[in-house]
């Protein structure tokens, strides 16, 4: 793949990569993420014409097999001039995960951004707006962390209740 | 306590003018205009919108994390209520999703079978956007008409699997059952009465003076806009993206069906080149049905039995051992799939734009993750940027082109 053929030649030794079924994908390790992601991912859009970020999805690999890191922040980029997809893989680790902010790049990062760090609690560092997306503002778990409980810690039924004479 | 949420007349951006003249607008949660759960925080100055500040997550339910404690089966009663205008194809798009994972070939019929509802789906989707849009914005006729076709759509679903709203009727490997020729007839009666139906909406809407005045230039999206919030789906083809995986990454039977139909695009980026090319994606969508269900393969819906990967039917399971032995396989909590330990995204066209699936494996036979990529979620981010400067009778207008569904937006 000519794509990973230029990667390779600009960042050499800085990421690994994979692939299954047609997904093809680079991944970036906890210790290389926080200095080489963005401008990977930079060279990918400027560069090799990845103009689309179509997803942008974290994952929890607590217990799974095999793995070294904990937190994986998917990137799914798309050229929407050949339709070619590639897959970059950033890893984060406890206790203060985080990872550079791509909203600069794509504006669409914003609120996947947002909902990866509701759910997981990677911080996204230049991130313009970094708050809870799809929780209130008071929840203070990561509830798609896998040490966190199918049914809660109980927020559900502690939830605030505004009454209509305090509102 | 209240709760915290987004102050916009505090940002920087306008702090720095005289606010006095600026005041806010709560719009939703429950407004008959947001047609489900969000909330906007318009701050207007008169009837202009400076800001609007989404606030989203009413219906959050937990979809992701259900996920990974359901297996692949039953999780498809859950993606079934994600965009549950066209419930079918959220379950297309996780089957197609997980048989990815598993590495299987679906049959020819099932391929057929699958491409005609999703179709079904998108026509159902489109007419309920168009129609809640029109509706709107003044136009109730629109919305009569276009809901008398959903509901020929709604008996079709009915008809195959036995439920009208949320149908379940994927499976990994197969479907639920084979469609019957009543279903086949209703498709085929289908067929012939859409383009009346659809013509009717056309000269009801299509040069209304009222509803181009309040769609023409209002929300316009640029390419490069639709492009750089990673649009896609009808926002981002009235934009001018040409892209529609059932041409860039044909599925089911896409790539036999090639000749069939082809993609409508915009150049305006406005709401109303966002309804036209809903109108004209219908029409495609027809095309597709017509020919797919003339040429619909004989053969069995399931992949073969001794794959031991599909739910075997009830004479299987209760009159031969293989199917017992099968049935059991499958659907105790210890047994199920043998999935490998890898990754792998799906994603397909569906009405709203590209539904994907990312789906991380661990060996046993429910997802480690289930990611859903929401085509609502990313087309709502837009909205801020579609609404500036516009007047606040706009909203309505802008808030219906997108078809924001709210429980796939806060799954």
């Amino acid at each position: 793949m000519a794509t990973l053929d230029k990667l390779q030649a600009k960042f050499p030794g800085a990421f690994t990569t994979s692939s299954f079924r047609d997904n093809v994908r680079v991944l970036v390790n906890a210790a290389k993420a926080p200095t080489v992601l963005f401008l990977l991912l930079k060279f990918l859009k400027e560069e090799c014409g990845f103009d689309m970020l179509t997803e942008l999805g974290g994952i929890d690999y607590l217990n799974y097999p095999n793995a070294t890191d904990r937190y994986c922040v998917v990137y799914g980029l798309t050229n929407t001039a050949t339709g070619e997809r590639l897959w970059v893989k950033a890893f984060a680790n406890d206790p203060d995960p985080e990872l550079p902010s791509v909203v600069e790049l794509w504006n669409g990062a914003n609120w996947m951004e947002r909902e990866v760090y509701d759910m997981y609690g990677v911080r996204f560092t230049g991130h313009p707006d970094l708050r809870r997306i799809l929780l209130p503002a008071e929840f203070t778990a990561f509830p798609l962390r896998k040490d966190y409980p199918l049914r809660g810690y109980g927020e559900r039924h502690n939830f605030p209740i505004v009454t209509r004479a305090e509102s | 306590m209240p709760l915290q949420s987004a102050s916009p007349v505090l940002d920087d951006d306008i702090a720095g003018a005289d606010q006095e003249f600026l005041y806010t607008l709560n719009f939703g949660p429950q407004h008959p205009a947001t047609h489900t759960t969000l909330r906007l925080i318009l701050t207007l100055d008169g009837e202009t919108i400076v800001k609007a500040v989404p606030d989203i997550g009413f219906l959050h339910s937990g979809f992701e994390k259900l996920g990974e404690d359901l297996d692949f089966n039953q999780y498809v009663t859950i993606v079934d209520r994600m965009n549950y205008i066209s419930p079918v194809a959220n379950e297309i798009a996780w089957h197609h999703t997980v048989e990815k994972l598993l590495g299987i070939e679906i049959t020819p019929r099932c391929k057929y079978i699958r491409t005609i509802l999703a179709e079904l789906a998108r026509i159902s989707d489109h007419l309920l956007c168009i129609g809640a849009a029109a509706l709107d914005l003044g136009a109730l006729t629109a919305f009569l008409y276009a809901f008398n076709t959903r509901e020929k759509v709604y008996n079709i679903i009915e008809a195959t699997s036995g439920q009208r709203f949320h149908p379940s009727y994927t499976r990994v490997g197969g479907l639920m059952a084979d469609i019957s020729d009543e279903v086949i007839e209703l498709i085929r009666d289908f067929v012939a009465t859409f383009p009346k139906a659809h013509s009717d909406i056309c000269r009801l809407l299509n040069r209304n003076r009222i509803f181009i005045d309040r769609t023409k230039g209002i929300g316009v999206l640029s390419k490069e806009d639709a492009i750089n919030w990673s649009c896609s789906g009808p926002v981002a083809r009235a934009s001018g993206v040409v892209r529609d995986l059932r041409k860039d990454e044909p599925y089911l039977a896409y790539g036999e069906l090639q000749s069939a139909f082809k993609v409508v695009c915009g150049k305006g980026g406005d709401c109303y080149n966002r309804y036209l090319v809903r109108m004209g994606e219908m029409l495609e969508s027809w095309k597709i049905i017509a020919a797919a269900i003339e040429n619909l393969p004989a053969g069995p819906v399931n992949v073969d039995l001794d794959d031991k990967l599909t739910i075997p039917d009830k004479q299987a399971t209760y009159r031969s051992i293989e199917g017992l032995i099968q049935h059991f396989e499958l659907f105790m909590w210890n047994r199920r799939w043998e999935t490998p330990i890898e990754e792998v995204y799906g994603a397909n066209e569906t009405a709203n734009g590209e539904l994907g699936f990312y789906v991380v494996a661990d060996g046993s036979g429910k997802a480690f993750r289930a990611r859903t990529r929401p085509p609502s979620f990313i087309h709502f981010a837009l909205f801020p940027l579609l609404m500036e400067g516009h007047q606040i009778s706009d909203v309505p207008a802008v808030l219906g082109s997108l078809n924001i569904i709210a429980a796939e937006l806060d799954r």
